[in-house]
């Protein structure tokens, strides 16, 4: 058994809450405690439990009528582990779904199939491609309200089809639903027996995760183990993370930025010794020479390629604050364990989400995406975004404040 | 796959946002307070730091309602890993700040704890407390963050928390500001069980099937004590519970069970349809929002 993360994406009216609420509740994850919170603000007679309140948390948000912020759902079936990251679809909180999709596997994009695909479907398209989901599910909701007519699914698949022209994903899967009612969600529907394929809680169960093992090696240090006690006094361990690939008993190693060499002579994992590290794994490594190695260093095989060092890097930002961007400002700039501070010189294309068109701009405000370039006070050891999501990214920050302004993708 | 690889890709990303506490800060604490989920924090603990000492004392925030079974089993553990434990008791708050005592059959501290807290985190200048709240638990922690930025009155603003992007963690903060850091945020219930069976982690009794004499409240069982003693027309019986939960005597509910061993009580979990604070803490019940609302004073 393992896990699947996944953002649900949709406009305010899709039926998104709906959909969580029935798989929530369909897989035996929503407690009778809290349906018993659901039912007390439901209108008296009425039998059906409001799905959507199940998602809908804070009093703040109810009064308001919105979701203020990305929540997190769980639910387990026999074959996997789902962790929902719901993120709202208000327009002005776009910051919000990029938060979302950067901790996901899987976008689900819900369409109301009387709509169609409307301005939100492409932005929602355009932010899960941007930070680098790879796996789609396209759920047409509310076929019910409209007969169940496969011509109608047909005309939104070769729609979205038309989209993901633009757009990087590996696969999407197109799957006809009504969240109220609970077609093709758990089971199949017998109004649907046109649709070919699996309901969507058996693809989300059966979808395969990107893993990072397949990639150059590279490990990040996080903390240095330096017990000085008795019986560890020549103890000197590097606990940090194997950001992809995988690193072995007696590999060459380099490490960044003294860009001296060494050996592994020791990987420990969970206090045990093990040979080999691999992605996702947090790991202590010890090497063969009494080397100065720090907290942020980058440490990758000596047989592969390094990675991309430089001070002057072009990246995809997606602004977060509701400051606006300030060219020359300094900010802080963290690649995971490592920080520096970094100028940005200049906005070189805007990209509308709405429309996928890119334009030229002066200044960015909150919820806008461009490409920028910018350069660090010292070299970052980084990859580009599309070929590492674990070591081509960081935040951005601002210096007083200390708020995250900006999410960092590099070209 | 197999059945533990789930439950490795929890343990690793709670070992990863131990050590980033441990980094980021000046100077973290780990809240402890008995119960399995911060006793499941200990264990990753010793994975992220062993042979290293931990980075951080643990602290208690003693609101003088607790399990005598629950401070015995904190100090054995203490002692068999040998790091430090710094108690805060809301006794001393009461007295200090004259705090009226909440009123009631079964009256929380919850309230008051949040004094002692804060008191606390000032006198010893921890500018991160690490707690084992999950998002599963209650819905105003299902959007908490991971590094949850708390003001100078430890008080909670859903608007103002930051975007949290990927795993990389923003610790930096104003002067008096607080983090709160919840490593375990992505486990359920059911996930803290499986890894204190996979891990063979031991616990106090409490959470084991045992007899006890209860006093029979609504559709709960409190435990007879000398905090919560029986008074006229109560119906007290002796009977086989366990707690789910171990919270003050004053306010969890024990659950009826048989359940002794670590598969009776996972088994108990998968059936049951109710959450686990819902069904034990009466603190909860009191409103929709009591959570929300304690949050928002600057509680975990």
């Amino acid at each position: 058994m393992n896990t699947l993360k996944f953002i649900t994406a949709g406009n305010v009216d899709d039926g998104k809450s709906t959909l969580i609420g029935r798989l929530l509740y369909d897989s035996n994850s929503i407690s009778t405690d809290h349906l018993g919170v659901l039912a007390s603000t439901n209108e008296i007679g009425q039998e059906t439990i409001d799905l959507a309140l199940i998602t809908d948390g804070l009093r703040a948000e109810r009064e308001q009528g919105i979701t203020i912020d990305v929540a997190y759902k769980y639910f387990a079936t026999e074959r996997r582990k789902f962790i929902i990251a719901d993120a709202p679809g208000h327009q002005q909180y776009t910051r919000n779904m990029v938060t979302a999709a950067s901790v996901s596997d899987l976008i689900i994009i819900l369409i109301d199939a009387r709509k169609g695909i409307t301005e939100q479907t492409k932005r929602h398209a355009a932010v899960a491609s941007l930070m680098g989901i790879k796996k789609v599910i396209v759920a047409i909701n509310k076929m019910d309200l409209i007969g169940y007519d496969v011509a109608v699914y047909e005309e939104i698949k070769r729609g979205f089809e038309g989209l993901n022209k633009q757009f990087n994903f590996s696969e999407l899967i197109y799957i006809p639903i009504s969240a109220l009612n609970g077609d093709n969600i758990v089971s199949l529907s017998s109004n649907t027996h046109w649709y070919k394929g699996k309901p969507l809680l058996e693809v989300l169960e059966t979808v395969e995760v990107d893993t990072q093992l397949e990639n150059n090696a590279r490990f990040q240090v996080q903390w240095v183990i330096r017990p000085q006690t008795k019986g560890y006094l020549d103890y000197r361990g590097y606990a940090g993370a194997v950001l992809s690939g995988d690193f072995n008993l007696g590999d060459h190693v380099r490490i960044l930025p003294s860009n001296i060499s060494a050996q592994i002579i020791g990987i420990e994992k969970n206090l045990q010794s093990v040979d080999k590290a691999v992605a996702g794994e947090n790991v202590v490594l010890h090497f063969d020479a009494d080397i100065d190695i720090s907290r942020g260093d980058t440490i990758f095989l000596d047989i592969e390629d390094a990675p991309i060092t430089g001070n002057q890097l072009n990246s995809w930002i997606s602004w977060l604050d509701n400051q606006a961007l300030q060219l020359g400002k300094t900010y802080i700039l963290q690649h995971r364990f490592h920080s520096v501070r970094v100028k940005i010189k200049s906005i070189n294309k805007k990209w509308d989400v709405n429309t996928l068109e890119f334009l030229p701009a002066q200044e960015l405000q909150l919820n806008d995406i461009a490409q920028i370039s910018l350069q660090t006070n010292q070299p970052l050891h980084y990859d580009a975004f599309a070929t590492n999501s674990k070591t081509g990214n960081a935040i951005l920050i601002d210096e007083t404040s200390y708020d995250t302004v900006g999410a960092l993708m590099f070209l | 796959m197999k059945e533990s690889n789930y439950l490795e890709t929890l343990e690793q990303e709670a070992i990863y946002i131990l050590r980033e506490t441990a980094a980021q800060f000046e100077k973290p604490a780990l809240l402890f307070s008995g119960g399995k989920d911060s006793i499941v924090l200990v264990h990753l603990a010793l994975k992220a730091f062993r042979p290293g000492k931990f980075p951080f004392p643990l602290v208690h925030i003693d609101t003088g309602h607790n399990f005598p079974e629950a401070l015995a089993f904190r100090d054995k553990l203490v002692s068999e890993i040998g790091e430090e434990l710094i108690v805060g008791h809301v006794t001393d708050s009461i007295k200090k700040y004259n705090l009226k005592e909440t009123q009631g059959r079964f009256p929380s501290r919850n309230a008051l704890q949040a004094y002692t807290l804060l008191d606390t985190i000032e006198s010893h200048g921890f500018d991160a407390c690490i707690g084992g709240a999950r998002r599963d638990e209650e819905k105003a922690r299902a959007k908490e963050r991971i590094f949850s930025l708390r003001d100078d009155f430890g008080q909670w603003d859903p608007k103002l928390q930051r975007p949290e992007l990927w795993d990389i963690y923003n610790g930096r903060m104003q002067q008096g500001h607080n983090t709160r850091v919840f490593p375990i945020s992505n486990w359920t219930e059911l996930d803290i069980w499986n890894y204190i069976k996979a891990n063979n982690i031991e616990l106090p009794g409490l959470y084991f099937a045992h007899e006890r004499e209860c006093i029979e409240y609504n559709d709960k069982l409190i435990a007879l004590s000398s905090f919560t003693p029986a008074t006229l027309g109560d119906n007290v019986i002796k009977t086989q519970v366990r707690y789910r939960t171990v919270g003050d005597m004053t306010c969890t509910a024990a659950v009826a069970s048989s359940a002794v061993t670590i598969d009776d009580i996972i088994e108990d979990i998968k059936q049951s349809r109710i959450s686990e604070r819902g069904q034990t803490r009466l603190d909860d019940l009191l409103s929709e929002a009591a959570m929300e609302d304690r949050k928002k004073k600057g509680y975990f």
